[in-house]
């Protein structure tokens, strides 16, 4: 049996990730990959919108971050990507379906936030404000204290769901390791 | 995939989330205990991409921006292979990549750099490894730039490269350095990461993929969390 090998070592995205990654939504002469509309808008399933700030330990919106939204529910495999340095007030905007119950656990979407000043990723997850009934037996929600456990909950606002993220401080989001 | 379930970063060369010497961290690094989540369908899998259609110039950044002549700067092919920590090379796995361009200077908005803009040379990218894991692509050799984070503070020439396993814990963004470079013994974003990992980042002259009369050789491996070899696909 060969010896493991070592991980290739991450390094943060930086300040100039965009012309790169998010090229589209950013205004370069470059195509991307993907973006933050993980649907169409007429798709037949149950299609919502969330948006949000990245907040550092500061309390000042992040404008330099990325953030991926990945989600499979056994039906529907979804990947979207969106930079926080073209909307106002530094807000990132997804369009997707919100995604099914697997296994009885309550519906969520996997969430990857890389930005300058940060060595590694992180993860958290989007559960869902109106999921009372399975948010209140979700085994990984139970897990964590009832105070933080609000963090990772996205409120239901003017028909759009919220999701802010709070890197340090009172309010810190949930991060998971994976 | 049950001895894999609770593989996670390899802390011995992988750098914290907050580091003094990278003073951006002190604002953005989570400060509380990560949590174990339970295991879910959405994070056994991950996004693919091996359906995806690679422009024809995407991976020869020498070429893709070009509009009246040739970018400046000096010519460099970079391959490697990608596999996973068992060494199983891992195929059809989308390679972004962004860089500076030969004098050091981005061309995102907000890079200030007083360092001049080359009009045939975009700096970005993207390849996919072939059925043995391998890739290669084509650029010219970025320049180092200052930043911000401290006195006199350079960042050493290097080119970001950003990456999909087969699962979205094997998610990678990365930075490939160059052999020999005098200035990462002071780049606090390369000795955050611990000793015995920073030489994994730095990629090696190639004589052998060098191009005569074209382009230097620099060979990069990479490897990815976890031990899929192949993600799975009617999940």
């Amino acid at each position: 049996m060969s010896a493991k090998k070592l991980q290739t070592p991450s390094q943060t995205i930086g300040p100039y990730f965009a012309y790169g990654l998010t090229p589209g939504q950013y205004g370069y002469n470059f195509p991307g990959i993907v973006d933050g509309m993980m649907v169409d808008k007429n798709d037949e399933g149950n299609v919502v919108q969330i948006i949000g700030t990245v907040y550092d330990a500061e309390g000042k919106s992040v404008d330099d971050a990325m953030l991926e939204l990945w989600q499979n529910d056994g039906e529907r495999r979804l990947f979207g990507r969106y930079g926080t340095g073209t909307d106002e007030g530094n807000k990132f905007s997804f369009t997707t379906v919100k995604p099914k119950s697997v296994d009885g656990q309550a519906p969520f979407i996997n969430v990857i936030i890389f930005m300058r000043g940060q060595l590694l990723h992180s993860y958290t997850r989007i559960y869902f404000e109106d999921e009372e009934t399975l948010n209140a037996t979700d085994e990984t929600l139970n897990s964590i204290p009832e105070d933080r456990r609000k963090t990772i909950i996205a409120k239901k606002e003017d028909g759009r769901y919220v999701f802010d993220i709070y890197m340090q401080g009172n309010h810190e989001t949930v991060f998971f390791q994976l | 995939m049950s001895e894999m379930a609770q593989q996670g970063f390899d802390m011995e060369v992988q750098p914290s989330y907050l580091d003094k010497g990278y003073k951006s961290t002190l604002l953005r690094a989570p400060s509380r205990a990560l949590v174990l989540p339970k295991k879910s369908l959405s994070e056994s899998t991950g996004p693919l991409f091996k359906d995806f259609e690679i422009g024809a110039l995407d991976h020869d950044l020498t070429k893709n921006a070009i509009k009246v002549a040739e970018p400046l700067g000096e010519r460099i092919v970079v391959h490697g292979t990608v596999t996973n920590e068992k060494g199983q090379p891992l195929p059809h796995t989308l390679i972004e990549i962004w860089q500076a361009n030969s004098a050091g200077r981005y061309v995102h908005k907000v890079d200030q750099h007083d360092a001049p803009l080359d009009p045939n040379f975009l700096g970005t990218g993207r390849c996919m490894t072939d059925a043995n894991g391998k890739y290669r692509f084509y650029t010219i050799k970025p320049g180092a730039y200052p930043w911000g984070n401290h006195y006199n503070a350079w960042r050493p020439a290097h080119i970001h490269l950003s990456l999909f396993g087969g699962d979205i814990s094997s998610r990678l963004i990365t930075q490939m350095y160059f052999p020999n470079d005098p200035l990462c013994k002071y780049d606090p974003i390369f000795n955050a990461v611990p000793t015995k990992g920073r030489d994994l980042l730095v990629s090696t002259f190639d004589l052998d993929h060098t191009e005569p009369s074209f382009a230097l050789g620099y060979r990069f491996d990479i490897v990815l969390r976890g031990e899929n070899a192949t993600p799975f696909e009617n999940l």
